[in-house]
């Protein structure tokens, strides 16, 4: 518990310059990311995390030391190259882009694995400082770091944000940008170079193996609770930065612990989480609104069979007719029945079934829907009549009151379906 | 140069290995799978050190059982979040993987006084210290290099595997509906694959390390790919690759005093990029494509 008031109250001051780097790059990556994610190239950040450790490796030994300015530089030209040789291959190979991304990545990665080799066999009592990069330590981010990594960030949010319009034409629709007269062409290396400076800073904090996470994530999870870009890239730059500062805290607490690997699990902590409640698109919502509508079409195919019953003259239901006209939903129809039953819209009295007026209404109005919709279909589509029967089969449960008046107008309150059946209205008898 | 026994067994280890990744990764490639045989790679971590604190050895079965596992669970979190949750696919790789690999990442760091398994040797491997750990039976005879035989096990099953599923394997990489009309197990033959991709990253981790796997899965696939259109010939073509990766890369770390799997993956990479060059559709020396025509002018 102190650890945990020591750490949040930023008494130490270095805390709270690690607090605010990890915070400024984890928002600048979500930003970076989630645009490659709607553009659906969310894999390529992982090729370029991979492809900066030979950078990384190369300014270390032109340096002779962990300097922040030479390991930028380095990790940014070999991040480039790869990014470059990535849309090379893509466009002079037949290569799918799947194989071409996985083979810059462990190309660059393998190239790096020597160097870092190389490195470990001169016995450079700095080498310590590298292996950083591998899994991320965001505690020993110094403060003359910050400057760099912290004003890289803020370059990468405010270069988004400026050019919002931009980026976003590119990743819904790059052909409609240049056709309107945009150079796409640019706006792409721009955006590139700037996914490249969020690896290259965040790496600092996550390590190369796992900045993938860092880019992906928090777009992917933010997805499912938005539809719109501005939300979006506030969520995302939330998840992200929230998990930063929490899988700081517990490398802070555990020393020998690496920062990345946290973050990541904090990360996908928020993202399964979205996946499976997010409201609307979540998985679970997206089950239950399933099984709701289920269970209104099955009470509405009901409602409807008795009516058509009492349409061709017959008087009594008896229950087990109405199972057999459902063969095999024996066990979801006698629920169906109960549920409408609750709901007060049939009656059951010694086995038969009947409606109530508030259940006659209701079945009405479907069969009144089902049949204003074939109408519409047949007058207005010209579709005939012995082809409108399934789309208004469908149509019937979603037709809002709205819809339905709206039909009647355009129909002129017609008394006859296509199939010259009588169109029912809440007055009518039958 | 002499003849170095060391040399060789390490230049054989290395090639079946090779050979073995190679002959899976035709058949990733071909399913455009290959991220997916990354994903796995990674993924197979925290069963490696689960396997490895359970059983208290890495020569242990469970090692293998674990990682097997937990390479079928990464596939199958991967349908699930693509078909149940509707995330794209890339995005439903990168987050399956980079969760499981840090989920193996802590637990190394946890356990790290317990067992003794550094993420280092997980990553990188080191097949340099092949010759010196020996399989040595109970009775004190010593019969070899045991990474070896772990190497020559694997390229068994997976030539095994891929003999007897050829066909099955050839139909639903190309054409996977097809297959599943006339009524071949698609998704089975797609578990087994991956079953075998994790079980072969795991018999090769000590000597590449996870990360390197890929690689040997990847890249010579990939070249070969550039060269022919036939399935046998890539077939054909990715273990000589394989091969030629293995004696180049020893003796170029031996050169410059690095990583030998490291260095096979840097001369597959030079191979991969040379033959990108040399097939590549249309020379472009120019950054960016051609120059856009200048609209008339009245």
């Amino acid at each position: 518990m102190s650890d945990f008031l020591y750490f949040f109250t930023f008494q130490d001051s270095s805390i709270a310059f690690v607090v605010i780097g990890i915070t400024l790059l984890g928002i600048g990556s979500a930003y970076v990311g989630t645009y490659s994610f709607l553009d659906k190239k969310a894999l390529l950040g992982d090729a370029i995390s991979h492809a900066v450790l030979p950078g990384i490796c190369l300014g270390f030994m032109l340096a002779g030391e962990k300097n922040p300015i030479y390991i930028v530089t380095g990790a940014f030209l070999s991040g480039a190259l790869a990014t470059f040789l990535t849309s090379w291959l893509k466009s002079n190979t037949r290569l799918s882009d799947d194989a071409i991304i996985a083979s810059i990545l462990s190309i660059f990665f393998g190239f790096g694995v020597v160097l870092l080799t190389v490195i470990q066999k001169s016995g450079n009592p700095e080498m310590a400082g590298l292996n950083q990069f591998i899994f991320g330590n965001a505690i020993a981010i110094l403060e003359e770091d910050l400057y760099i990594y912290g004003g890289l960030a803020i370059l990468i949010i405010i270069t988004l944000t400026a050019f919002r319009k931009e980026f976003s034409m590119l990743v819904f629709n790059a052909d409609f940008g240049k056709s309107i007269g945009y150079p796409m062409g640019a706006i792409r290396l721009v955006f590139n170079v700037l996914m490249i400076l969020a690896v290259v800073i965040g790496i600092q904090a996550i390590g190369v193996v796992l900045m993938a996470a860092l880019l992906i994530a928090p777009g992917a999870a933010a997805r499912f609770w938005t539809d719109k870009l501005g939300k979006l890239l506030l969520i995302a730059g939330a998840f992200s930065a929230v998990s930063g500062i929490l899988g700081t805290y517990v490398s802070f607490v555990i020393p020998q612990m690496p920062t990345g690997p946290w973050v990541v699990v904090f990360l996908s902590l928020f993202a399964f989480a979205s996946f499976l409640f997010a409201p609307k698109k979540g998985v679970l919502s997206r089950f239950i609104a399933r099984r709701y509508y289920l269970k209104k079409t099955h009470q509405d195919h009901l409602l409807k069979l008795i009516y058509h019953g009492l349409e061709s003259g017959k008087n009594s239901f008896a229950i087990e007719e109405i199972y057999e006209s459902f063969p095999y939903r024996k066990r979801q129809t006698k629920h169906t029945i109960d549920e409408l039953l609750k709901t007060n819209l049939l009656t059951l009295n010694q086995g038969l079934i009947d409606f109530t007026s508030k259940g006659k209404s209701e079945a009405k109005r479907i069969v009144r829907l089902h049949r204003l919709w074939e109408l519409y279909l047949n007058e207005y589509m010209n579709i005939a009549p012995d082809h409108v029967h399934d789309s208004a089969e469908k149509l019937e449960h979603i037709l809002t009151p709205e819809l339905e008046a709206l039909l009647e107008n355009r129909l002129n309150y017609p008394k006859l379906d296509p199939h010259q059946e009588a169109i029912p209205r809440d007055n009518d008898e039958l | 140069m002499s003849f170095d026994q060391n040399a060789f067994l390490i230049i054989i280890t290395a090639s079946i290995i090779s050979i073995s990744c190679g002959l899976l990764g035709v058949f990733m490639m071909l399913r455009k799978m290959s991220m997916t045989g990354d994903a796995i790679s990674h993924a197979v971590l925290p069963g490696i050190v689960i396997g490895f604190f359970v059983s208290g050895s890495q020569r242990g079965l469970e090692v293998i059982i674990g990682a097997g596992i937990l390479g079928i669970l990464a596939t199958l979190i991967i349908d699930w979040l693509k078909n149940k949750a509707k995330v794209q696919l890339d995005a439903s790789i990168g987050i399956t993987f980079t969760l499981l690999f840090a989920i193996g990442i802590i637990l190394i760091n946890m356990l790290a006084y317990k067992v003794d398994l550094d993420q280092e040797c997980v990553l990188y491997g080191e097949i340099a210290y092949l010759p010196i750990d020996l399989w040595i039976t109970k009775a004190g005879f010593s019969m070899g290099p045991r990474i070896t035989y772990l190497a020559v096990l694997n390229l068994v099953l997976v030539s095994g595997f891929i003999f007897l599923l050829y066909k099955e394997l050839t139909l639903t990489s190309f054409d996977e509906n097809f297959g599943l009309v006339i009524g071949l197990p698609a998704g089975a033959i797609n578990l087994a694959l991956m079953s075998m991709v994790s079980y072969t990253t795991v018999s090769s981790f000590e000597a590449v390390g996870a990360i390197l796997v890929v690689a040997l899965l990847v890249v010579p696939p990939a070249t070969a790919f550039l060269w022919t259109k036939k399935l046998t010939s890539l077939i054909k073509l990715t273990c000589a690759l394989g091969i030629f990766i293995a004696i180049a890369g020893y003796y170029m770390a031996y050169l410059v005093d690095s990583s030998i799997a490291g260095m096979m993956v840097a001369v597959a990479g030079v191979i991969f990029l040379g033959s990108a060059f040399v097939k590549s559709i249309k020379p472009n020396w120019i950054f960016g494509t051609s120059s856009s025509i200048k609209p008339l002018e009245n």
